[in-house]
């Protein structure tokens, strides 16, 4: 199975290791997403799945290893900087802003330097279309949504910022199955679009069907890489890395 | 039953309406520095102990401006940039290094920053009271008084700027980033809003506001270098009677403690009727510690 | 191997017992009828996906929260409802996820203090010195687990697993009957996790240990039973081998 090397990745991580105060959480990381590319990261609970978006993102910076976006080493920058070179971040908990409208959430994306209003119209058309709940509400205080809601207003509100890559951590968690598939549809059309995506996740056939590569993490390293269709939930690597 | 009619027929009722009346006007300019104090702690947990001097340094800028121009109107727009630029360069330079750090730090860093302030104003303009001298001078009638129209003129002032301002984070794009970073700085930054700017940004606007309150409030009270102390206590009791980051609170408690102020004043000294603000300051924090026109979180 | 409950001679009397223990925070049902034994001497562990009430469980048992309806028994005792100071004194201790020791003191100290809690609490007016039972006491405990040579190293500069080792000797200076372990080896390096796998296999022994986890590996290793929770209910429970055997909970973890 090849591997995109680094050189030609959208995204690639070279051994970072991250520590929140002395707990050593990643031990040396690496993993590679390439242009378009739909990534899954698959792992129990606790094994710093979300330790590697944060990173990514530049909540945390690693204390050692290397981050690079198009070729540029960007570990340690603050994520603002990140957000305006086009990476998206849809976290665990999606954290929306509660006391923002639906509306005044996307426009927390919308309002960049260079976008003109017509492509701004052009974006909330397209992500309404996609999901008509959000343009119900749109005045609508973020925090008065449902789960399944808040959900699809953070992914929507990453897309905003019309990035090269989103990160989306545990999408489908918590979610309905009817919730989980509509989650499954937008992977993909983003996907079409060509966004790539590192999905961390611990829902394994929906991650092995969205997906085109899929590491699997454990105790804070990658333990095994492989191509999606190749992998099957009955697998025993999968029941050894997910499984009990 | 006597006692209640007795009670109405020696009610100072001309009294009360004037108390009202400065009540209102006193609230208004107190709403308007705890606006800033407000908008500093709640977007980056700062509470800020040089906002009092702030105040006073727009009181003097506005002395020397009217000095040198006779315009009063320009005393004001130029004190609140001054300021404003002040403040900025104050964040970046003493506040934005803390960042982080134990909030301990940023109380001695801003508590710092107001000696600095206080002695410098004593240096340069002395310790005798200046005056700034109100831009419009009538009366009119109100009882037995003759009410000064400026009064309601920087009532209005005020209403009109935080007025502003609440329209600016409404609705402006930069106002959306301003309420964004103060409810999730995180996730703002995470956003692409560019947080340290935002921070800098809003400390400028909380530093203009104070400057603006002491050039208006600076023809009622006389300018020295230390009338920022007495505001800035009762400023700091207005933001947490209304709820420590809550815009619309700290309006609501200017005007509530001022007024109950106010109209204890009839009955006692006004020096004693400070207790007010005291009094409710305690029972706020024993019964609503989130602010009292706060909704209890569940 | 057969397990140390098995080969002691059958107490009846669990250590831990709860009795439809249910915890509701408004609408939601974070535990549900949850009925478990632990016996005496046994290692049992406590798993589960994401949101499946195991810190819930945990922080009902440790008295943290108050159970909404159900009782739990600690050697036929009911605990239900006590303070967590209280249930300290009666016999459980727990180690934390996010360390809790007190990073200015040495480790000697940090165990010693524990220990003094249980004995001479109102003596105030002897020097801590001269209580040499307790300093005798804090020195055995930091020896078994394995932190002889740093008794007076300040615990802030001890190492990860250090600390870890440091909290589960604070725990232990308190003689309890039950020691819950709250996810010991988050963050730590898989040397690491095999000497805290060591340390828990040695204390065990003499004592009934509870631990949540989510290192599956460590968990199929070290317990004698393991409790599967899912969605605050018991789903599965029974030794290692029937567990991981049991396709319902393969099901559930791999969400199938």
């Amino acid at each position: 199975m090849t591997t995109p090397d680094a050189s030609s990745s959208l995204v690639a991580v070279d051994g970072i290791h991250t520590y929140y105060g002395k707990s050593h959480i990643l031990h040396g990381v690496s993993l590679t997403v390439g242009k378009g590319e739909v990534v899954g990261l698959l792992g129990r609970n606790g094994v710093g799945k979300s330790t590697t978006l944060k990173t990514i993102m530049g909540l945390v910076h690693p204390r050692q290893g290397s981050i690079s976006l198009e070729g540029a080493a960007i570990a340690g920058l603050p994520s603002h900087k990140l957000a305006q070179r086009g990476i998206g971040y849809v976290p665990e908990d999606r954290r929306v802003f509660r006391l923002l409208t639906v509306m005044e959430n996307l426009r927390t994306g919308l309002d960049r330097p260079g976008v003109t209003d017509a492509r701004k119209h052009e974006l909330l058309d397209k992500v309404f279309a996609y999901f008509p709940v959000l343009g119900e509400r749109r005045n609508q205080a973020g925090g008065t949504l449902s789960g399944g809601e808040q959900q699809m207003l953070a992914i929507a509100r990453a897309m905003m910022l019309e990035p090269k890559i989103i990160l989306l951590d545990e999408p489908t968690e918590g979610l309905m199955p009817r919730m989980v598939s509509q989650i499954r549809q937008i992977i993909d059309v983003l996907h079409q679009e060509g966004v790539a995506i590192l999905l961390v996740e611990q829902n394994v056939p929906m991650t092995l069907e969205a997906s085109q590569r899929v590491y699997i993490m454990e105790k804070g390293v990658i333990r095994h890489q492989a191509a999606s269709r190749d992998l099957k939930v009955g697998d025993d690597v999968i029941k050894q890395y997910l499984g009990v | 039953m006597a006692s209640v009619l007795a009670f109405f027929q020696n009610f100072p009722f001309e009294l009360f309406v004037i108390q009202t009346l400065n009540g209102i006007v006193t609230g208004m300019i107190l709403a308007l520095i705890a606006s800033g104090l407000t908008l500093i702690f709640g977007i980056m947990d700062v509470v800020n102990f040089a906002h009092g001097e702030l105040f006073m340094l727009g009181a003097y800028l506005g002395v020397l401006v009217l000095a040198t121009t006779g315009s009063f109107w320009l005393a004001l727009i130029l004190a609140t940039l001054l300021v404003g630029v002040f403040g900025a360069a104050m964040q970046i330079t003493t506040l934005r290094p803390l960042i982080g750090r134990d909030p301990l730090t940023t109380i001695l860093a801003t508590f710092g920053v107001s000696l600095i302030l206080q002695n410098y104003a004593l240096w340069q303009f002395g310790p005798v009271a200046r005056k700034i001298q109100e831009p419009y001078t009538g009366h009119f009638n109100l009882f037995y008084l003759e009410y000064p129209w400026y009064r309601l003129v920087i009532a209005g002032l005020s209403a009109a700027l935080i007025g502003g301002f609440w329209l600016f984070l409404k609705y402006g794009k930069y106002g959306i980033w301003i309420r964004a970073t103060t409810q999730d700085r995180v996730m703002a930054q995470a956003m692409g809003i560019p947080v340290p700017l935002v921070h800098t940004a809003a400390f400028a606007i909380g530093a203009a506001m104070a400057a603006a309150s002491g050039v208006l409030f600076g023809p009622l009270v006389g300018v020295n270098h230390t009338m920022g102390l007495d505001w800035v206590l009762k400023a700091f009791i207005v933001v947490v009677v209304g709820g420590m980051g809550n815009l619309g609170g700290s309006i609501a408690a200017a005007i509530f403690i001022s007024l109950l102020e106010a109209y204890a004043s009839i009955w006692m000294s006004p020096a004693q009727a400070v207790i007010v603000s005291f009094v409710v300051l305690i029972l706020t924090l024993l019964f609503r510690p989130t602010g009292l026109f706060v909704p209890t979180p569940k | 191997m057969s397990s140390p409950a098995e080969s002691r001679g059958g107490e009846t009397v669990p250590v831990l017992r709860t009795e439809g223990l249910t915890i509701r925070f408004g609408g939601l049902t974070a535990l549900n009828n949850v009925n478990l034994d632990v016996r005496r001497g046994e290692i049992r562990a406590v798993i589960g996906p994401n949101g499946a009430g195991k810190s819930t469980f945990f922080n009902c048992v440790t008295g943290v929260l108050r159970p909404t309806s159900g009782r739990i028994l600690l050697n036929g005792n009911d605990i239900t409802g006590q303070p967590p100071n209280q249930i300290s004194r009666s016999g459980i201790a727990r180690s934390y996820q996010i360390t809790n020791i007190l990073p200015n003191a040495t480790a000697l100290e940090n165990v010693r203090i524990a220990a003094q809690s249980r004995k001479h609490g109102w003596n105030m007016f002897r020097h801590y010195t001269q209580f040499r039972d307790i300093i005798d006491k804090a020195e055995a405990v930091l020896a078994s687990v394995g932190l002889a040579g740093k008794a007076d190293e300040l615990a802030s500069n001890l190492s990860h697993g250090e600390q870890r080792n440091l909290e589960i000797g604070i725990a232990l200076a308190t003689e309890p009957q039950l020691l819950c372990l709250d996810e010991p080896t988050a963050g730590m390096s898989a040397a690491e996790t095999q000497d805290i796998m060591q340390l828990v296999r040695k204390i065990a022994k003499d004592l009934t240990v509870l631990i949540v986890e989510h290192d599956m590996p460590l968990v199929m290793e070290l317990a004698d039973r393991i409790t599967v929770l899912h969605y605050g209910q018991v789903l599965a429970d029974g030794p290692p081998a029937e567990i991981q055997n049991n396709p319902r909970v393969q099901e559930v973890y791999l969400k199938t």
